[in-house]
């Protein structure tokens, strides 16, 4: 499975499982979506109580165990850490807040687009502006410092975490919230979620997939190579949509989406900025926290605890629109991102 | 010749190092990686940009000879 092939026939099993997940029960365009799925996850351990987004979904499971996995039958699985931790679970929640305003991560992102809803125009636009701006800092020398090595059973905990998450979505104690109608009600067979999960966190894990590091290789080294998969999953989804009969071209009635196309490229503008200062995408950073990069598992506790925070406050949007305080939590959101690029940046300020 | 360290290094350092260093030292450097994704975008990056590369191992870690 090695260079611009197998990328491009990762991206297209993505495209064509993603299509399948709605087959089989998920909410429509969301094969698969990081950010929703780790916010209903939050929902169903309880970190927030918005009715219709609680399942603890086995697609983020299977990925991170998938990338275990096979890192660990390659040899790659190394315990990791200590880069600017606090920064990235900060970065986690203003990413998470980016996506909850559009309704997608940048996998949801190109999958609805595959589907035909055009508003996902507005945030690609808007996802290439905030890598942009993120690469400048890149060319001004930003960098979270170095990892280092950590003890074995540090990048142990994560994958055994999720395993837990696992358990507790089968046996499901009163205490974990499932929701009954919207969609966190809707979703494909736990097996078949999983299944799907561990085939692409494997894959992911081996071709190195990144939404963001496509765009951004291109802008610094001209190197197309990540973007072919990003573009390959565009294709194979929206082949297996009109295949299945789900391809719904417009803007207007998107399922999960509003038209606010401001907003919509603001959102992912956020999320492509803090992506670049993550060193990848949310897909990514649960790729790498299951081969035991525990500064990606920091960060993806900051998704979990930013999803949280964004239905806890009513920051997320909605078919309806972006609520006034996601807004202002975007403009918050956006000095942060400012903040932490510039006094990271070895060229502008000693460190 | 000049030693290049992205051990540790979020991507996309490892490339950008060694995208900043050879344009100072054009005729070559060292480059010093610790994990196989960086290996393989290092030497992606190398051959796009015309550069010869060969690769040892030093423990964990790996160096990349990139030549003219």
């Amino acid at each position: 499975m090695e260079g611009k092939k197998g990328i491009i026939i990762t991206g297209g099993i993505i495209g064509i499982i993603s299509v399948l997940l709605v087959y089989f029960g998920n909410p429509a365009n969301m094969g698969f979506c990081i950010a929703c799925f780790l916010r209903d996850i939050a929902g169903g351990i309880g970190l927030h109580r918005a009715g219709v987004v609680q399942y603890i979904r086995p697609e983020i499971i299977g990925l991170v165990l998938g990338a275990f996995l096979i890192s660990f039958k390659n040899k790659e699985f190394e315990a990791k850490g200590g880069s600017s931790p606090f920064t990235r679970f900060m970065l986690g929640i203003v990413v998470m807040i980016g996506a909850l305003i559009f309704l997608g991560c940048p996998l949801r992102m190109v999958l609805r687009l595959g589907g035909g809803d055009l508003n996902a125009l507005f945030g690609i636009a808007g996802f290439i502006a905030g890598i942009f701006v993120g690469v400048q800092f890149l060319n001004k020398g930003f960098n979270l410092k170095r990892n280092y090595k950590m003890p074995k059973l540090e990048g142990y905990v994560f994958p055994a975490v999720s395993v837990g998450w696992l358990i507790l979505l089968v046996a499901a104690p009163a205490f974990i919230f499932f929701s009954a109608e919207g969609p966190g009600s809707m979703a494909a067979p736990v097996l078949i979620s999983l299944g799907a999960g561990l085939i692409v966190g494997a894959l992911a894990q081996k071709t190195r997939l990144c939404m963001v590091g496509g765009t951004r290789d291109m802008i610094l080294f001209r190197d197309k190579y990540l973007l072919l998969g990003f573009i390959s999953i565009i294709v194979f989804s929206f082949i297996g949509n009109l295949i299945f009969g789900f391809f719904n071209l417009g803007f207007e009635g998107q399922p999960i989406a509003h038209t606010d196309g401001l907003w919509n490229f603001l959102g992912m503008s956020l999320v492509g900025w803090g992506s670049v200062l993550l060193g990848g995408c949310p897909l990514r950073q649960l790729i790498l926290s299951g081969e035991g990069n525990t500064d990606s598992v920091v960060s993806v506790m900051g998704l979990l605890v930013g999803a949280g925070i964004a239905h806890n406050f009513g920051l997320a949007a909605s078919p309806a629109g972006v609520p006034l305080n996601g807004k202002i939590a975007a403009i918050i959101c956006f000095v942060f991102l400012g903040a932490v690029s510039y006094f990271n940046s070895s060229d502008l300020v000693k460190n | 010749m000049k030693k290049i360290d992205t051990r540790g290094m979020s991507c996309p350092q490892p490339v950008l190092m060694t995208k900043n260093a050879l344009d100072k030292n054009p005729e070559g450097v060292d480059i010093i990686v610790d994990n196989n994704t960086a290996k393989g975008n290092v030497e992606r990056f190398l051959k796009n940009s015309g550069f010869k590369s060969s690769v040892k191992e030093e423990g964990e870690d790996f160096i990349i000879e990139a030549r003219k």
